[in-house]
């Protein structure tokens, strides 16, 4: 087991196109880190540079204490796991599990223990003697995972391994790969652009964006202070509202009038716009206390929640999320408050956080 | 003006019976949504109606009159697929004007329909361009426009929205209901995404295999789901599902736990039942006394939530709880349930036995 040290990676094609700008990244031993962005951001890149299957231009990687910038993927000790491709229709379970370890010509009896051990983590017991034809879905996903964990690298590399899964078994793998990452200890660095497979799998995550770092957090630091407009955009759905505010008496205003507590810090000059998280807000009766005039323009109910879009004061499409009881009638009359706490703060011209 | 009815169609490919006897009564002006996974029937439901599919059996109705015979042209309705399929030498401008242009529309009124569709569609900066210098979300956005410029009697919808980012597909949800209202016209739109039809939909028919398993407000399908089935497929995260069985004023569960029996419950004692609870009808802080012992297996931190994922014997049980929760894997943890909202399914039938009671 190691951790990853990414030092200013920068990858530059002949064309001139660069799909990593100088990225750092300082991953530690046991952690599930993940990067997270749009494609063409470089995270792909980026991590097939760490499993060495692309050679950077400039910049050093290092997997452990080992510099690794010269070896080739087969002495990084790393496994790279790109979807989890289907089994070998003839193979029962056992032996798919086993393929990897006879190729690498492991003797039998590690090869059984490390099989057993897979097994056992993923629960695979009952099924260790069908085909994958009398596997479910499912059941063919877990084995398929097992299969990728059973070589016992330092590192594994995962490149959107779940893309291709329908949301139920998607939703299943998360949680198995996250549990068995835990118990392995394993770190592992995986690569998706989906916010909510980020959020829920990583101990960090990295968001990138035209080949640069923008934010490295944990899932709640991205959440609550994401470092850019680009962040904010980027995770969280439906996506944190940005109002466009001025400095007003000791307060942030909106120009509908929404009063938010200003955070500590804040510049004097600047355009600035402020982050509310759809929860951070409240649609209520008109003229409650603390309240402006809104006025509700669609409502979307989604069974454990109710995401109300409000125009308020030239504010248009602000998105209120609320416990599903109490509703408020598209069209009608509403006051909207801010009930979070202080906001992030962007410049709207640099497009990064301020205060 | 647009209502839709389709009565016992039934299509088979070969050995795959497609649609297995659909029957849908879509009223005038609705946003009704059919809801399914890949492979349900929703496409070739919709292509019946839209006259592309020859049926097996079953008649398609349009504003009362029996559409069945009728040429795609005749049945006057509008189609949004999810390829763009936009005209690669016109501009943005000619692509939605082209429909109009195809029916002879004076140029002023073909402005003005072009100049309102772009406008609800934030495209109006686009017009002058063509399809090539569009990303995929603007080309989207202007096959919407296009299928959306002229009154037909109702619009078909397959799947518009899912080739967007998710940021786009919030945005287009909230665009998609406001232009719903605004036309009032009937739409019959087709997803495998549950939060699409939530947020959207006045009523959502729910398919499997080529059959109806519900069709009902969004409130409907997700508070009282007819079945195990549309309870699993409604909801995010899914519904758990716990083994157990009636025994008296108690549930016991395949996994050794005990539960008050619901005062709703009309279950036979001894049959085999799906206690069926919903991460947000469950709780890992203490309230009340009805309660399920297990460990946690994971955390996964959504933002505004953490969902928990928590094993009871050999199940799976998900808890929404507060964004901070923390926590170790194998830790004891005690759930508690809120059993009025609690759903019970035959578990051989997969019906739900819920309702009969409340």
């Amino acid at each position: 087991m190691a951790g990853i040290e990414v030092t200013a990676l920068h990858k530059r094609y002949p064309d001139g196109t660069v799909a990593v700008d100088h990225v750092d990244l300082s991953i530690d031993d046991g952690e599930l880190f993940v990067m997270l962005g749009p494609s063409g951001c470089g995270k792909t890149t980026t991590l097939r540079a760490i499993a060495g299957l692309e050679r950077q231009t400039t910049g050093d990687i290092r997997i452990g204490d080992t510099l690794v910038n010269d070896l080739p993927p087969a002495e990084r000790d790393i496994a790279m796991v790109f979807q989890f491709y289907a089994l070998y229709p003839h193979l029962k379970t056992r032996d798919n599990l086993a393929f990897p370890l006879r190729a690498e010509g492991l003797p039998k009896a590690e090869v059984r223990a490390r099989v057993d051990e897979a097994a056992r983590l993923m629960r695979l017991g009952p099924l260790l003697d069908r085909r994958p034809r009398r596997l479910s879905g499912g059941e063919q996903q877990r084995v398929a995972l097992a299969r990728a964990l059973v070589r016992r690298p330092r590192a594994f590399l995962m490149d959107e391994p779940l893309t291709n899964l329908d949301a139920e078994l998607r939703a299943d793998m998360r949680t198995e790969i996250k549990h068995l990452q835990g118990e392995l200890g394993t770190t592992m660095v995986y690569v998706t652009h989906d916010q909510v497979e980020a959020m829920s799998l990583g101990h960090r995550i990295a968001i990138l964006n035209k080949g640069r770092v923008e934010q490295i957090g944990t899932p709640l630091e991205v959440y609550d202070r994401p470092a850019s407009l680009f962040c904010a955009a980027f995770i969280g759905s439906p996506p944190m509202n940005l109002i466009d505010v001025e400095v007003a008496d000791g307060m942030l205003r909106g120009k509908g009038g929404l009063a938010l507590t200003p955070p500590p810090g804040l510049p004097r000059d600047g355009r600035l716009v402020a982050g509310v998280r759809p929860e951070a807000l409240e649609v209520t009766a008109p003229g409650t206390d603390g309240s402006v005039p809104a006025r509700v323009v669609s409502t979307e109910w989604l069974g454990d929640e109710i995401i109300y879009v409000v125009d308020h004061g030239g504010e248009r499409d602000v998105r209120v999320r609320m416990a599903p009881t109490g509703r408020f009638a598209t069209d009608a009359p509403v006051g909207l408050r801010h009930t979070g706490g202080t906001p992030a703060v962007y410049d709207l011209s640099t497009e990064e956080l301020v205060a | 003006m647009g209502t839709v009815a389709v009565q016992g169609l039934r299509k088979s490919y070969g050995k795959v019976q497609a649609l297995d006897g659909v029957t849908l009564d879509v009223p005038d002006g609705a946003f009704f949504v059919v809801l399914g996974p890949s492979g349900a029937g929703k496409t070739t439901t919709l292509r019946a109606i839209a006259g592309l599919e020859k049926l097996d059996a079953g008649s398609v109705h349009i504003d009362g009159r029996d559409a069945t015979g009728d040429s795609p042209a005749a049945r006057d309705l509008a189609m949004v697929f999810q390829s763009y399929a936009l005209y690669p030498r016109h501009t943005v401008y000619e692509n939605i004007a082209s429909p109009l242009r195809a029916r002879r529309r004076s140029s002023s009124e073909i402005a003005a329909a072009v100049e309102r569709m772009s406008s609800l569609l934030h495209i109006e900066r686009l017009l002058q361009r063509r399809p090539a210098q569009l990303s995929g979300g603007e080309m989207q956005r202007v096959a919407l426009a296009r299928a959306l410029v002229r009154s037909p009697r109702a619009f078909l919808m397959d799947e518009p929205l899912t080739n967007l980012d998710l940021k786009l597909r919030v945005e287009m949800r909230t665009e998609l209901t406001r232009i719903h209202r605004s036309l009032g016209a009937t739409f019959v739109y087709v997803t495998n995404d549950q939060v699409e039809a939530l947020s959207m939909a006045d009523q959502v028919a729910v398919l499997k295999e080529g059959q109806v398993q519900q069709v009902g407000t969004p409130t409907e399908v997700y508070e009282r789901p007819a079945n195990q089935w549309v309870a699993g497929f409604v909801g995010s995260p899914r519904i758990s599902l716990l083994a157990c069985r009636a025994e008296g004023d108690r549930l016991v569960g395949a996994e050794g736990w005990t539960l008050p029996r619901p005062r709703w419950s009309t279950a036979q004692d001894g049959r085999p039942l799906l206690l069926g609870l919903r991460a947000e009808d469950l709780s890992v802080e203490q309230r009340g006394d009805a309660s399920l012992s297990g460990e946690l297996y994971g955390l996964e931190p959504l933002g505004d939530r953490t969902v928990v994922d928590v094993r009871v014997g050999t199940e799976m049980v998900k808890v929404k709880a507060r964004p901070t929760i923390a926590g170790t894997p194998g830790e004891p943890l005690t759930v508690s349930v809120d059993l009025d909202r609690a759903h019970l399914f035959d578990a051989d039938t997969g019906v739900s036995l819920s309702e009969a009671g409340r």
